[in-house]
C-alpha cells in the first residue's frame, strides 16, 4: 500500500477533501479554545512568567506531533517527502517572526487564537483579527516595494536534520530532551514569578514525560527508511511497470511534451560530465547519477504540471536514477526510451540503425564517436518535430501531486 | 460575575443556561497541548499538511479586494496568485481550515460558557485602550505573518513539528520580539 498521506482529492473530490479540511479546523480552534487560547491575559501572562501556558501548550503539541510524525514515517505508514515542510527563507522569517512579537505583546493574541476570541465574543479577539486583516492588506499592497528582501535567503526544504547533518532520530531525542527541559523550567519560573504551587500539579505528567522520552527512543532505535527500503516497499508495483515498458517514452513524445504550454519538462541527463559535454539535447540539466539522491528535495518542490524525463546512453542509469525519484515519491518521472544512442539514431544523419535489445541490454557507454564535445551544437540537439514522422504510443499520464505544495499560510 | 452565577446556583434559582455561563476552568496545558499535538499529527498524516490561519484570513480579505477592485488585484503579482482573472481566492484547504477553526471555538466556548462579550485586559486600563492595542498589535501580526510566510499555527506549529530549521528560528524570533518588548509594556498587562 501506498504511504500516508491521503491523496484527498482523487479519493474523495473537491468537498470530500474540504469537509476534511473543515473538521481539521474545527479540532484546531476547539483545542486552542479548551487550552484558554482565547484569554488574551493568559496569552501575554507568558511573557510575564506568570502562566507559561502559551509555552507548555505549543511545545506539547509539537513534540507529541513529531514524535509520531517521524515513527510512523519510520514504520514506513508516513512518507516524510509527501509532507509539507515550510521552505526557509531566513531573514524574512526572522524579521516577521519579530514583528509578530511585538504583535503579540502588544494585541495579546497571534491570528489562529484571535479566531477563537472572536469565535467566543471576545471583543479584543475581535478589534484584533480586524488589525490582523488591516496588516495582512498593507503587506500585500506594499509587498512590491520590498519584493528583493521578501524573496531573499531561500534555502528551499531545509531541516534541522540537513543543518547538523545528525540522523533525525537524535534530532527527535534531542528536541523532546529540550522541550521537557523547558518545561521544568517554566513550572519553576510559574513557581517564583507566578506564585503557583507546583506540588499541586498532577503527577501524570511526569509519566507522559516518560512516554514521550520512550517513544522518541523508539524512533530512534527504528530510524528512517532509506530510498532502498522504499524502493522495496513499492518494487511490486513499480517493477512491473519497467518490465512492461509502460515508462519508457518515445523520443518523439519527449518533443511533443515540449511542445505542450501546460507542461514543464525537465530532462535530466544523469550521465557523466565527459558525456553530457561530448553531446546532450539543448535543454537537458547534467544531474549525474550519484547527485540525483541530494536532488530530490528540489523536484518535490516542483509545480504538479512538471515532468521529469531521465536521459542516460542506454537506459541503465536512467532506470537507477527513475527508482530512486520513485522511491522517493516525486511525481511523474520517465526514462527516455534508449537514451541518446536512439536519440542520435533517430536525429543524426550519420547513424542510422539501432537495435532495440540495446534499450536494456546496452552497456549504457556512448556508441557514437565525436570528435570534439560539441555539447549541444549539431541539429540532434533540438530536432524540429515536424520534420519527422514518428508511430509511437504516448505514456504520459499526468498523476494529480499527491504532496501538498503550499503550506498553511499559503 | 462569577460569584453572581454561583449565588444564584446555590439559592436553585438558576436555569440551565445561567449554570452554562459559569466558565468551565480550562484544560491543563500540557493535556491542550497533547490534544493539539494529535490535531496537528492527524492533519499531516492523512493531508501532507499542517495547520494553517493566517492563510485563511488573507485569502478571505483578498477575495473581498477582488470584489471590490478585480483589476488591481490583477496587477498585484502577490494577489495575482490568489485570486488572478478567474481564480477564486476562497478555493483553497486553508480558507476551509479558518472557518473549521471558528466553529471549533464557537463550540468549545459553548459547551464550556465561555461565550460571552466582554474585554480581557489588564487591569489597569481602559476597554479603549485594550481596544486600540488589539487593533495595532493585530496589524503587527497580520504585516509579520505574511513576511514570514507563516503565522503561529503555519509556521512555528507546523513547520516546527517537521523540524523545518526556518520555522525554528521563526518561532525564536517571535518569542524574542515579544519578551523584548515585555517589560516596556507591564503596564498594559498588569
Amino acid at each position: 500500500m501506498a504511504p500516508f498521506p491521503l491523496p484527498l482529492q482523487t479519493l474523495l473530490g473537491t468537498a470530500g477533501a474540504y469537509l476534511v479540511y473543515l473538521a481539521i479546523g474545527f479540532a484546531f480552534g476547539y483545542a486552542l479554545e479548551i487550552s484558554g487560547f482565547g484569554h488574551s491575559p493568559k496569552l501575554a501572562a507568558q511573557f510575564y512568567f506568570k502562566d507559561m501556558t502559551v509555552l507548555k501548550v505549543m511545545f506539547t503539541a509539537i513534540v507529541v506531533a513529531m514524535v509520531l510524525i517521524f515513527l510512523t514515517a519510520g514504520l514506513g505508514l508516513l512518507d516524510y517527502n509527501l509532507v509539507w515542510v515550510n521552505p526557509t527563507y531566513l531573514w524574512p522569517g526572522i524579521i516577521g517572526g519579530l514583528i509578530m512579537g511585538v504583535g503579540f505583546i502588544v494585541g495579546g493574541f497571534c491570528p489562529g487564537t484571535s479566531i477563537v476570541a472572536a469565535a467566543t465574543a471576545k471583543l479584543d479577539g475581535i478589534f484584533f483579527l480586524g488589525g490582523v486583516f488591516f496588516g495582512i492588506f498593507v503587506f500585500g499592497e506594499s509587498v512590491s516595494l520590498f519584493d528583493g528582501f521578501f524573496n531573499s535567503s531561500y534555502m528551499g526544504r531545509l531541516t534541522i536534520m540537513d543543518w547538523l547533518s545528525v540522523p533525525t532520530g537524535w534530532v527527535v531525542v534531542g528536541v523532546v530532551l529540550m522541550a521537557l527541559f523547558m518545561f521544568w523550567g517554566s513550572e519553576q519560573l510559574e513557581r517564583i514569578f507566578g506564585k503557583r504551587d507546583l506540588k499541586a500539579e498532577p503527577r501524570l505528567r511526569v509519566i507522559g514525560a516518560g512516554a514521550l522520552v520512550l517513544v522518541a527512543i523508539a524512533v530512534l532505535l527504528i530510524g528512517q527508511p532509506t530510498t532502498a527500503d522504499k524502493w522495496d516497499r513499492i518494487s511490486a508495483v513499480r517493477q512491473p511497470q519497467l518490465d512492461a515498458r509502460e515508462v519508457q517514452i518515445h523520443p518523439a513524445e519527449v518533443l511533443e511534451l515540449q511542445q505542450d504550454r501546460k507542461l514543464i519538462v525537465k530532462l535530466l541527463d544523469v550521465r557523466s560530465e565527459a558525456d553530457y559535454n561530448l553531446f546532450h539535447l539543448v535543454d537537458a540539466v547534467n544531474v549525474p547519477l550519484a547527485d540525483i539522491p541530494a536532488a530530490v528535495d528540489s523536484y518535490l518542490l516542483e509545480p504538479a504540471n512538471t515532468v521529469f524525463v531521465l536521459i542516460s546512453n542506454d537506459e541503465g542509469a536512467a532506470t537507477e536514477a527513475w527508482k530512486t525519484l520513485v522511491a522517493e515519491n516525486v511525481a511523474n518521472v520517465y526514462i527516455l526510451e534508449g537514451g541518446m544512442n536512439y536519440w542520435l539514431a533517430l536525429f543524426d544523419a550519420e547513424t542510422t540503425s539501432y537495435d532495440p535489445a540495446l534499450f536494456t541490454e546496452g552497456d549504457d557507454t556512448l556508441r557514437h564517436a565525436f570528435s570534439a564535445a560539441l555539447g549541444a551544437r549539431i541539429p540532434a540537439a533540438a530536432p524540429n518535430i515536424h520534420d519527422y514522422e514518428f508511430v509511437f504510443t504516448p505514456k504520459v499520464k499526468l498523476e494529480l501531486k499527491r504532496g501538498p505544495s503550499g503550506g498553511g499560510c499559503g | 460575575m462569577t460569584t453572581a452565577a454561583q449565588v444564584q446556583e446555590k439559592s436553585g434559582l438558576a436555569t440551565k443556561t445561567r449554570v452554562r455561563r459559569v466558565p468551565k476552568p480550562y484544560v491543563h496545558p500540557y493535556l491542550g497541548g497533547l490534544v493539539l499535538g494529535l490535531v496537528l499529527f492527524t492533519a499531516f498524516f492523512v493531508t501532507g499538511n499542517g495547520l494553517g490561519a493566517s492563510g485563511g484570513l488573507n485569502r478571505y480579505l483578498v477575495f473581498v479586494e477582488d470584489l471590490i477592485a478585480p483589476e488591481h488585484v490583477d496587477r498585484t503579482a502577490y494577489l495575482l496568485t490568489m485570486a488572478g482573472g478567474d481564480t477564486n481566492a476562497l478555493d483553497n484547504w486553508v480558507v476551509i481550515m479558518s472557518a473549521g477553526v471558528f466553529l471549533g471555538g464557537l463550540t468549545s466556548g459553548w459547551f464550556n460558557g465561555r461565550i460571552k462579550f466582554e474585554t480581557n485586559k489588564g487591569p489597569q486600563i481602559t476597554n479603549r485602550t485594550r481596544w486600540l492595542m488589539a487593533f495595532v498589535g493585530g496589524s503587527f501580526m497580520g504585516f509579520g505573518a505574511r513576511l514570514a510566510r507563516g503565522c503561529t499555527s503555519g509556521q512555528a506549529l507546523s513547520g516546527g513539528a517537521v523540524l523545518s530549521l526556518g520555522s525554528w528560528l521563526f518561532m525564536f524570533a517571535v518569542f524574542g520580539g515579544a519578551y523584548a518588548l515585555a517589560y516596556t509594556l507591564r503596564k498594559f498587562w498588569n
